[in-house]
């Protein structure tokens, strides 16, 4: 068996999230260097604070700030930070109660190693330089050993308020497509099309995917199809997509390779838009190093008969 | 009501699962996947068409590839349609969603199944993506990091320590040395901090794997098979999601399930508990009230083999697999989803007596 092909892929996504009452005042709280707590009807006040109470579920509005000291309540010594935390040397994950919260926030503690941290050390808030609204506002904790902050008393109405955050993710890959697309991409890289049929129903699958959706068995047996083809169905693509150099109008096909009992689809060229037309007999064109047909053209013979494509749309 | 009614009870009637591996770069999930869905059918007799209904967990982070479930979907034989669901969740929330559907009427036979193909990614940071997306994912806290502060917060309160915590690692793979299937399959020194209390050998390991269950209703479960595990009870409930509001030292969620589920009412002697870092078995053992006169993971637990989405559903299959042999009478299974056992299932299987 070749080698397994692989290759890196990279997710990004920045989600963009809408923020309720209770989440804006602490994320805008933040940006002023206010920590602001929400009160449950039971009196307890939760830190980061929450839209819904955590147990009965109702709306929870009463905004009360708290101090930007506290205590930790449990913590855990992170010496190889990984990307995106907070902080770029040795730190420690933290769970602080901030005076006057009865929960705890999550963060980063700056410390000079585990040593120096203990559940029931007293820090303090250590706030980032540049704040947007949002947690990463306070750059992190520092050990404190002065006194209680007082809070001054902040109704949680700001100017400005923060309405939502961009959170930006970036998660990396190594991509590996498995065996039989392995053995697909392989062999067109030496310009052959290459199959796999279907052991029970002896359908041949192109591009294969290593299953008969069909029957639910493993297909293994590889089959070349092609080079030429019949356009089973088309549309006519009108609008320019980004990143694609290619002038609209122009031809989008399924297209049934010989000896495939599936369509795969491609760009239709050497023939003006408006005459393309199902069953139209097509043979692909290589450009040079290139691992894939850059189009399907028109081989000039006759049209194929409807019949002989007609289970195969 | 989370119990059966007495008049439709529903059993496990077959489980399989793959070797579990560090990476499968050399298959496509669905080829990683088949072997195991043709082997639990096999183990029934039956073929695709007897199956009335199918459901699967899985998560398309892990290996990074969108809609990987449907593409999945291939193996199963899903043309012309089938009846069909997916939980983006650990397979053993397939399996609940597949037991509720045999209890309606609806179907007879139900064939779950899921996968994880963690090794394409770096899983300690994909998992922080389902964290809270105000207050925690922007500050990227990996799984690890994040069983460490239970851990911690456990030894806090005197709970655990170290060579506690060492040997829950070393018991649970001594005891994979039986499993063949498992990825970790001897005691190993505890190794460096990883995140600090915790040691790699605190740890699960990283690997790729699936499971698939078959799920049978009344007769058609002793049909297909000579002792069914019947399910006598099963639930799932979840804590606060904020970290800092729960008590890590103790997990209500887990006690609630298995109450609902019947768990109390009579011992069991088997318990497969999904608990994917040390500190955690010692969580469970206390909120199940597991005492020592019980055999806990005698499969290595999620410490010997942790394919993610995959590893509650195993713990179901391995409970159920030791009533089919007649190993155990009454099992607890549990599976556990989300950072320091945010959510958390409990089914209670029974054989009948022999």
């Amino acid at each position: 068996m070749p080698e397994v092909l692989k290759a890196p892929l990279v997710v990004e996504f920045p989600f963009t999230r809408s923020l309720g009452p209770v989440q804006s005042a602490f994320l805008t709280g933040l940006r002023e260097r206010v920590v602001l707590g929400v009160r449950t009807a039971d009196g307890r006040t939760l830190v980061p604070p929450v839209e819904y109470d955590p147990v009965t579920a109702e709306d929870i509005r009463d905004l009360v700030e708290v101090a930007p000291t506290g205590t930790v309540t449990t913590w855990a010594w992170n010496h190889a930070p990984r990307r995106g935390q907070p902080l770029t040397t040795p730190f420690a994950w933290v769970l602080v109660r901030l005076d006057g919260a009865d929960t705890a926030l999550l963060h980063a503690l700056d410390a000079p190693g585990p040593d120096a941290v203990h559940t029931g050390m007293r820090v303090r808030i250590r706030w980032a330089a540049e704040r947007t609204g949002a947690i990463t506002d306070i750059a992190c904790f520092e050990p404190y050993d002065g006194d209680r902050a007082q809070p001054a008393g902040h109704t949680g109405e700001f100017e400005d308020p923060v309405t939502g955050i961009v959170a930006a993710a970036r998660l990396d890959y190594t991509y590996s497509p498995g065996r039989a697309q392995t053995a697909y991409i392989n062999a067109l890289s030496g310009r052959r099309t290459v199959g796999e049929r279907c052991p029970s129903c002896r359908k041949v699958y192109v591009p294969p995917r290593g299953a008969c959706p069909t029957c639910g068995v493993a297909t293994s047996e590889q089959v070349e199809v092609g080079p030429r083809g019949t356009v089973t169905t088309f549309c006519i693509v009108n609008i320019k997509a980004k990143n694609l150099d290619i002038e609209v109008p122009y031809v989008y096909a399924h297209i049934a390779l010989d000896g495939a009992d599936l369509a795969l689809h491609g760009r239709i060229g050497g023939i003006p838009y408006d005459e393309v037309r199902m069953g139209l007999r097509v043979e692909p064109v290589w450009t040079e190093g290139s691992r894939y047909p850059d189009h399907y053209r028109p081989t000039g013979e006759p049209d194929a008969d409807y019949d002989t494509y007609k289970e195969l749309l | 009501m989370t119990s059966a009614p007495g008049d439709r009870q529903i059993a496990v009637v077959a489980f399989a699962q793959t070797d579990h591996r560090r990476t499968s770069e050399d298959l496509s999930e669905v080829e990683m996947l088949m072997p195991v869905l043709h082997e639990v059918l096999d183990r029934t007799g039956l073929k695709t068409a007897d199956i009335d209904f199918t459901c699967s967990g899985s998560s398309d982070y892990l290996a990074g590839r969108a809609f990987s479930f449907t593409l999945a979907l291939d193996g199963v034989g899903a043309w012309p349609p089938i009846s069909e669901s997916h939980v983006e969740m650990d397979g053993a929330w397939a399996l609940y969603e597949a037991w509720t559907k045999l209890l309606t009427g609806d179907a007879g036979t139900a064939l779950v199944y899921s996968y994880g193909k963690s090794s394409p990614g770096s899983v300690r940071d994909v998992l922080t993506r389902q964290l809270d997306p105000y207050y925690l994912a922007p500050l990227w806290p990996d799984s690890v990091a994040l069983a460490a502060l239970q851990a911690q917060a456990l030894i806090d309160a005197g709970d655990t320590d170290e060579p506690a915590l060492a040997a829950v690692a070393a018991r649970n793979r001594e005891a994979a040395t039986e499993n063949p299937h498992a990825q970790l399959k001897e005691p190993a020194p505890q190794g460096d901090y990883l995140v600090r209390p915790l040691r790699t050998g605190d740890c699960p390991p990283i690997g790729d794997g699936a499971a698939a269950v078959v799920l049978a209703a009344g007769d058609r479960a002793r049909e297909l098979c000579p002792r069914p595990a019947w399910i006598r009870g099963i639930d799932h409930r979840i804590e606060a999601h904020g970290l800092g509001v729960r008590d890590l030292t103790d997990s209500p969620s887990t006690r609630l399930a298995a109450e609902r589920a019947g768990a109390f009412e009579r011992p069991v002697d088997t318990a497969e508990l999904h608990a994917p870092f040390t500190a955690q078995e010692i969580v469970l053992r206390k909120a199940l009230r597991l005492d020592d006169g019980v055999v806990v993971n005698p499969s290595g637990g999620a410490l010997a083999a942790h394919p993610i989405m995959a590893a509650g559903l195993i713990r179901i299959g391995e409970a159920a697999a030791r009533i089919h042999r007649g190993e155990s009478d009454r099992a607890l299974a549990h599976a556990t989803s989300g950072p320091c056992l945010q959510q958390n299932l409990v089914a209670v299987l029974e054989g009948e007596p022999r």
